[in-house]
């Protein structure tokens, strides 16, 4: 039985996220900007470096035919999950999406973890009975990826009422993409949430593509961020491939939701380099498009600003893309030589142990 | 309700009607209906546990479209026994984030038809997240939920949708038919680390029986035996099951003596009471309500057949479900869709004549 009451620190091979310290510069009262603060910018650096090491090894292994099953993979979408996620604490919560692996690596997640996970080893998250698209870590506050759109928003929902009836000031950030926002489920969990005055962010990362359907023809208003005011809840669209913007926006809102003021709706515009998983040709979008969007790396835009702002010298940027490239190798070879998974429990795991 | 309505202030109210079991001896059994035993087992988890809640359509102050949860709201306020939208996958969906955020959730979804509103929820999400997730999380919440025809609500409020939840690994899937079953099964549920499907036919709701005060539990996945005989095994399921009881009393007038098995938990089935007593009496009749079609019942005969007791067998298994039809609304159609008195009867008499 698990209880989520009490929640570990992180594990140690993600450097955990902290509060900047006050010093305001269009950001909420009293935080900093994550790049004009040198700690807090060398570990969403780190954070977005890891991620994306670690879906480029795995679209290396997948190419290779050294993985198996599916993945969604989110290069080019790093900034939002590592800016949300630098506004929680390590007791606040997140449900995650199939597109999730960052979402847990800014949460804390164990790259060996996560990666014996994807490599079907019994060593994983979900000892390979979940694979890449429901990894979860509850002990760090990750509630779980989903494999079906908009599945997480109601559970998301819940946990904050949980937390709600607890007394506890924790709050939960709600990762789903521009796909769920037209899923029932999107609108049941936002309108329980604005009645019941929840502590829930809900954070959609509009990467413009539900697999191949363009935003242009899912949506006929111009801002996810628009549909908040149906539901009485503030509603912000940010650039999701700024750390600082992303940060920003979540940092109000969790301070909103800490204090009883219930959700709101932050919506982060970004692109998915990559195709939606294995099966996409990109017939659907042009390669002008595409090369446009890699012109705004999140990861490059938020090195030159740090170095910009003094907070990281070339050295220190250097030092962290060496490390995420280490931890990666280090965390695949860790994966590569853990056990299998066995068949032989699988009948023991579907129901819980009763006890008496 | 008054014409003058009263928005829930989330504050307790004096009790009104209270059936809790307190001021009687534990075990001391008192007359109550279904729905009052259901009742009663979810105020005394709500007094034993803080972490258990109950959400729902109009459970509130209204006391259920049944009256099944009738003065909870005055006894425990209105965030426990908690008011909804019409949102069935949300506040499903609600419910298993709060049961892998520690706590006890309780669902009413007001008929078992609108379950098809919050399939997701129930299927993909709470059925799979302990597996799915290698075991790091449970989700221990209760979805209660009316089903059965006999009401002439028609198509889209009376069907038995049991097979389906029985059919996905990882719900528990309980149908009660007493009162004292209602209780017990419910406490036990609610205590239950998974996700459970608990089923009350609306046509049990004001039957009444014994019910013993006090929290003792009725433990799922156990088969319960009702009736002893030895000519025959009938195997039946929520309604079915006093049918089945009331068409053995008939049966015994003619000499013909039936033993009445009620599974109580459908999945996981305890099947042992049921392949023993089939391998005694060498005749199966099913009963149910729902369409016979992939309905539990051929689960049931599949698991006669694959076990020793085939080779015991007088006669041919013989199921008798609902209609492989919508439910219609006019009475004589409602009634001609489902198995009645009669037909057990009929059905079990030609099965003894057989053979």
């Amino acid at each position: 039985m698990t209880d989520s009451r009490h929640i570990d620190q992180p594990d140690a091979d993600a450097e955990p996220p902290r509060q900047a310290a006050a010093n305001g510069t269009g950001q909420p009262a009293g935080t900093t900007a994550p790049s004009a603060d040198p700690e807090v910018a060398r570990t969403a650096l780190a954070l977005m470096w890891r991620t994306r090491r670690f879906e480029e090894a795995v679209d290396d292994l997948f190419a290779r035919g050294l993985m198996h099953g599916t993945m969604h993979l989110s290069i080019g979408q790093e900034a939002s999950a590592t800016g949300a996620c630098l506004a929680l604490r390590p007791d606040d919560a997140i449900t995650s999406t199939h597109r999730g692996h960052g979402h847990c690596i800014a949460k804390g997640a164990s790259l060996e973890r996560m990666m014996a996970e994807l490599l079907a080893k019994d060593t994983g998250y979900c000892r390979g009975r979940g694979g890449s698209m429901h990894i979860a870590d509850v002990a760090t506050g990750n509630l779980g990826a989903n494999g079906i759109v908009a599945g997480g928003i109601p559970i998301a929902v819940g946990a904050a009422l949980a937390y709600q009836l607890q007394g506890l000031d924790r709050v939960v950030v709600c990762f789903f993409g521009d796909g769920a926002a037209n899923e029932g489920a999107f609108h049941e969990a936002l309108n329980l949430a604005a009645i019941w005055s929840l502590p829930v962010i809900f954070l959609c990362e509009n990467n413009k593509y539900g697999m191949s359907f363009s935003t242009e023809r899912a949506f006929a208003v111009p801002h996810i961020a628009d549909r908040a005011s149906g539901y009485g809840m503030p509603g912000v669209t940010v650039d999701g491939n700024s750390v600082d913007d992303v940060f920003a926006a979540v940092t109000t809102a969790v301070e909103r939701a800490r204090a009883g003021g219930g959700p709101t709706l932050v919506e982060a515009e970004t692109y998915r380099w990559k195709g939606h998983s294995k099966s996409d040709k990109n017939v659907y979008r042009t390669r002008d498009e595409i090369a446009e969007w890699r012109e705004r790396d999140p990861i490059l835009a938020f090195e030159l600003q740090a170095r910009e702002a003094g907070s990281l010298t070339d050295d220190d940027v250097q030092a962290v893309r060496d490390e995420a490239r280490a931890a990666i190798r280090d965390a695949v070879q860790a994966a590569n030589a853990a056990p299998d998974s066995e068949p032989g429990h699988l009948m023991d795991s579907v129901f819980a142990e009763v006890t008496a | 309700m008054t014409a003058q309505l009263e928005r829930p202030t989330g504050q307790p109210r004096a009790p009104q009607n209270s059936q809790q079991s307190q001021g009687f001896e534990p075990g001391e059994l008192r007359d109550l209906t279904y729905a009052e035993a259901v009742r009663e087992a979810i105020g005394e988890a709500m007094a034993a546990d803080d972490r258990v809640f109950i959400l729902g359509e109009d459970i509130g102050q209204y006391g259920g479209a049944f009256g099944v949860t009738g003065d909870l709201f005055h006894r425990f306020g209105g965030e426990r026994v908690r008011d909804t939208p019409i949102s069935e996958l949300g506040i499903v969906g609600a419910a298993v984030g709060a049961a892998l955020a520690g706590m006890r959730p309780i669902v009413e979804i007001q008929f078992s038809d609108f379950t098809c509103q919050a399939m997701d929820q129930i299927v993909n999400q709470a059925a799979k997240i302990h597996f799915m997730l290698g075991g790091q999380a449970n989700v221990p919440m209760v979805l209660r939920t009316p089903l059965g025809s006999g009401t002439g609500a028609a198509g889209q409020h009376s069907q038995s949708l049991e097979a389906w939840f029985a059919h996905v690994p990882g719900l528990k899937v309980v149908m009660p038919t007493t009162p004292a079953e209602a209780k017990g099964l419910l406490l036990a549920s609610i205590d239950d680390p998974n996700p459970v499907i608990f089923l009350e036919h609306k046509l049990l709701y004001r039957e009444r029986g014994p019910v013993p005060a006090g929290a003792e539990r009725v433990s799922l996945g156990v088969t319960q035996v009702k009736r002893q005989g030895q000519d025959l095994t009938i195997v039946a399921t929520g309604v079915m099951v006093s049918r089945s009881l009331a068409a053995a009393e008939t049966l015994a007038a003619q000499g013909i003596q039936a033993t009445v098995i009620d599974p109580c938990t459908l999945s996981p089935l305890d099947d042992a009471p049921i392949l023993e007593s089939v391998s005694q009496t060498g005749r199966a009749l099913l009963v149910q309500e729902a369409p016979g079609n992939v309905g539990f019942m051929a689960e049931i005969a599949a698991r006669i057949a694959e076990s020793p007791a085939l080779y015991r067998l007088l006669a041919r298994i013989r199921r008798l479900s609902g209609l492989d039809a919508p439910m219609p609304y006019a009475p004589a159609l409602e009634t001609a869709s489902v198995p009645q008195v009669d037909g057990i009867v009929t059905a079990a008499t030609a099965l003894v004549e057989e053979s």
